[in-house]
């Protein structure tokens, strides 16, 4: 009796060898890689690209979504940070990396409804066939990259949260993406170059 | 059903999303271990700040401690729920304890987060995790986490690992089977 329980202990283990998913190694952009353009469409229909932007200095890029509730505690510092920073040279752009087949609270027409609820002054990108996010090390929403433009291309200068507290706005002690974009519009050194948060992992 | 509670979820999350400002609990003090018991009716919800939570980390007896992240609005953590009640039940006496660290929002606790463990009937110790300086306690939980959930920790006093992923029963079993033998 003993053997087959152990064979099939054994049985389980040489499976699972297979199938078994290690921990989400660091294995996107790290901080000072160039990125590659993307062409992703955008909720009005049109196809956006960084280098549409030609006077851009730089990007706020979100990973975000419809149905995360971190995601939706952030839409308005999102929405705020556009508003700042945009007119300045940093505007945001926001791409909605979950399947909708998964989360069908993410779908096109969806994105499109909540953008207009919210007013959305940003594009909102849907990355089909989730080509974008792996490339980045996304690996939630809201995830934050911050680029800057150069000789070199787009360079990353920034990855992690928005601020220190998901909860209230009012409550920030520190604002990471601000502090970042305003070092870079200095020309300063960035402080903190990456930040964690919890959010919600994205949909496959 | 699972539209059903994403409908319930949006409902809720809607109508609470204007509170979320005077629900705050404060966590300036760094130093004090706050434990809070909150009640609602007959349920206890033992609520930790980070510091207050560091314990469940740091067990030092002969216990296998499985510690899951988790929260009522991630499919994905809901999803594996039950795999992790199973693992309580079957290696309790090879002393295996599951632990539940809810990361739902406080302002859910009494509507969602209570209901839910009653519900389902978790038999796992089920604890809530709030702590808005995510920044600071992350990486000391595990300095590859990015902060997706659900996550994972199994250790005991000798090994420690960490998973930023969903797991099957037999995965998660495999992980418990290597750390015991």
């Amino acid at each position: 009796m003993k053997a087959p329980v152990l064979l099939s202990v054994l049985f389980l283990v040489f499976i699972n060898s297979f199938f078994n998913i290690n921990p989400i190694e660091d294995t996107g952009y790290q901080i000072g890689d160039v990125v590659s353009d993307f062409e992703l469409k955008n909720i009005d229909g049109n196809m956006v690209s960084l280098s549409d932007y030609k006077d851009a200095k730089g990007f706020i890029i979100t990973f975000t979504c419809n149905t995360c509730p971190y995601a939706v505690l952030y839409e308005d510092r999102i929405i705020a940070l556009d508003k700042k920073y945009a007119s300045k040279g940093y505007p945001v752009i926001a791409i909605n990396p979950n399947n909708p087949k998964t989360k069908p609270g993410d779908s096109f027409e969806e994105m499109q409804k909540r953008a207009k609820e919210k007013g959305f002054t940003f594009p909102y990108l849907v990355d089909e066939g989730q080509q974008v996010y792996p490339k980045y090390g996304a690996t939630k929403t809201p995830h934050m990259f911050i680029l800057k433009k150069t000789s070199k291309g787009n360079v990353v200068k920034y990855i992690g949260a928005i601020d220190d507290n998901y909860k209230d706005a009012s409550l920030v002690k520190i604002k990471y993406v601000e502090n970042a974009v305003d070092a870079l519009l200095s020309g300063n050194e960035i402080e903190q170059k990456e930040t964690k948060a919890i959010g919600c992992s994205i949909k496959i | 059903m699972k539209y059903n509670w994403v409908i319930i979820f949006v409902i809720l999350f809607t109508s609470c999303k204007d509170k979320i400002a005077s629900d705050v609990i404060n966590i300036d003090s760094n130093e004090e271990v706050k434990t809070s018991i909150e009640r609602a009716g007959e349920m206890d919800l033992e609520v930790y700040d980070f510091n207050g939570f560091k314990k469940f980390l740091n067990k030092k007896d002969d216990k296998m401690y499985v510690i899951n992240f988790w929260a009522t609005w991630c499919a994905p953590c809901v999803k594996e729920l039950p795999y992790f009640e199973k693992i309580n039940k079957a290696y309790h006496n090879q002393n295996v304890e599951v632990i539940l660290v809810s990361l739902d929002f406080p302002h859910l606790y009494d509507s969602k987060l209570k209901p839910f463990i009653k519900e389902k009937n978790l038999k796992s110790k089920v604890i809530a995790l709030d702590d808005a300086d995510m920044n600071t306690w992350i990486p000391q939980i595990d300095k590859n986490w990015s902060g997706s959930i659900p996550a994972t920790i199994i250790y005991n006093k000798n090994d420690s690992k960490f998973f930023e992923q969903s797991f099957t029963y037999e995965g998660l079993e495999n992980e418990i089977i290597k750390l015991l033998n």
